[in-house]
């Protein structure tokens, strides 16, 4: 069976009626959650991504024996869909969580010299965990949206004889970038953005890509069944710088608090 | 092998630490057929990275209910022996191993003609048993050879290199200490003669001028990989046709 989506992309047109380049409606909402360090909620229409973040105090890796350390991961709870199931992150979760590790990792978003507390024994474990609510397409922008929005809300907690204690917060995290992802996607020979769940169902192949503030691609990671000509690559990056710059205002809510 | 990260220069005098050329892929051995029990098996060593592949099917997918009733489908599991990195891997799926293995049978899907097998399925298994960087497009290399040895109906085979940029140079095939020292690096495979890239991951921080530059080195250096591929697999055929004509069974 032909999907209605994929008839009406063929005519240039989609399901709600939006352009190719044009974004569903998206919602902000930093601090979400009281008890992480720094959370947010972040919306692109019905698809729902609560982002929370957690410090920890954690080993240095033996390569990098002088940084703290950053792990993104994510849960495709059974809520969130009828595709999703219990259990631990399978292979979909695991890319996503990944893809997202890597732009704010890559963008060099937090310093993780500072988060080193004795070199080689002891420093700073921030935990991004992403909690999936509605899955109603592209997950991977509205997720890293609201990774990094969650980590300019984020708070240090303070040290007290070598453990935690979250009574009172020294400040915010020491970031310098704002990273922001867009997923381009190919369908037939049309690129189109922000697609929802039917949308997505026919996507041949996309895109993801991460840029920071001064331009720079920091990540990339192409994902679907089907393949891109070189061509196609460059129109996508295109789109991507063009688009950035209108995501990125989305992350202002966190600069006031971050500096 | 030291792989960690070091302040120390990698390309002195346009000489790579292992004195290759920015440009240089390292030294590539391809060979079939290492494991008999496979439908199609290969290794793949690119310098001191060394893959095993073996390639079971098309054979028919049970448990029953993971079939497809209109296409076949494909399975890819990348592992990492425990001995081949510098501290030991612990065994079993790690995030990365996971991330791999999915974007390892992205790389084929365009490429195998899967709508013709329902209810079947390819299952290809990579073994990195050393690592010096660039596993995962030594992985694919040795795949896809292993897939055609196996008979798989392919529209094209897949190649597939890293670039990245080092010390500010553009460099191919990237062992551990560049990987790991690299300010991007990418991980690229291709359908050469569809021209079409089927696996393109990056890390790191480049222009889009960077990037193209960088895509088309990685396109130029996986056609290389392909006339190796594609010479192998000759040599195979003409090999089993002389084996034919003497009548030999083995």
């Amino acid at each position: 069976m032909r999907s209605y989506a994929l008839e009406l992309i063929e005519k240039g047109k989609r399901i709600d009626e939006r352009k190719f380049d044009e974004y569903r409606k998206i919602e902000v909402i930093p601090d979400y959650v009281k008890n992480a360090e720094g959370s947010a909620f972040v919306r692109f229409g019905n698809t729902k991504i609560i982002a929370g973040v957690k410090m920890e105090l954690s080993v240095p890796f033996s390569d990098t024996p002088d940084e703290g350390t950053l792990m993104v991961s994510a849960e495709f709870t059974p809520l969130a869909s009828p595709d999703f199931e219990a259990g631990p992150p399978r292979e979909d979760a695991t890319e996503f969580a990944r893809i997202i590790d890597r732009g704010v990792r890559e963008s060099e978003m937090i310093d993780l010299k500072k988060l080193c507390i004795t070199p080689g024994e002891k420093g700073w474990g921030v935990c991004v965990d992403l909690h999936i609510i509605n899955n109603d397409g592209n997950l991977v922008d509205c997720g890293a949206l609201a990774a990094v929005v969650a980590l300019l809300t984020a708070k240090m907690p303070k040290l007290k004889d070598d453990k935690i204690d979250r009574s009172g917060f020294e400040g915010p995290l020491p970031v310098s970038q704002k990273p922001v992802t867009v997923t381009v996607c190919k369908v037939g020979q049309n690129f189109l953005l922000d697609p929802n769940i039917q949308e997505e169902e026919v996507v041949d192949a996309r895109l993801s890509v991460a840029v920071r503030e001064d331009g720079r691609i920091c990540a990339m990671q192409k994902q679907g069944p089907g393949g891109l000509t070189m061509k196609d690559i460059d129109t996508i990056i295109d789109m991507v710088m063009k688009k950035s710059e209108e995501l990125r205002k989305f992350m202002a809510v966190g600069k006031t608090k971050a500096k | 092998m030291v792989m960690a990260k070091t302040d120390e220069k990698l390309i002195v005098k346009g000489k790579r630490k292992d004195g290759r050329k920015p440009e240089d892929l390292r030294p590539v051995k391809l060979e079939l057929d290492v494991v008999k029990r496979a439908d199609g098996s290969s290794q793949a060593s690119f310098g001191n990275t060394v893959a095993v592949v073996a390639v079971y099917g098309p054979r028919k997918l049970y448990p029953r209910f993971l079939q497809e009733s209109d296409t076949g489908i494909l399975r890819c599991r990348y592992n990492m022996a425990p001995f081949s990195v510098d501290e030991r891997k612990k065994p079993g799926p790690s995030r990365r191993s996971v991330e791999i293995s999915k974007v390892t049978r992205l790389a084929f899907e365009p490429a195998v003609f899967l709508e013709d097998f329902p209810k079947v399925t390819i299952d290809v298994f990579v073994e990195i048993i050393a690592a010096d960087g660039s596993t995962r497009v030594t992985g694919i290399n040795a795949a896809s050879v292993a897939m055609a040895a196996a008979g798989v109906p392919m529209r094209d085979l897949v190649s597939a290199c890293s670039v990245g940029k080092v010390d500010g140079e553009y460099v191919v095939d990237l062992n551990g200490i560049e990987d790991n020292n690299s300010d991007a690096d990418i991980a690229f495979a291709m359908m050469p003669n569809k021209d079409l890239i089927t696996l393109l991951q990056m890390d790191g921080r480049l222009t889009k001028e960077e990037l193209m530059k960088l895509l088309e080195m990685a396109g130029e250096n996986c056609r290389k990989i392909y006339s190796m591929q594609r010479e192998v697999i000759m040599k195979k055929y003409e090999r089993v046709e002389a084996e034919d004509e003497r009548g030999d069974v083995e």
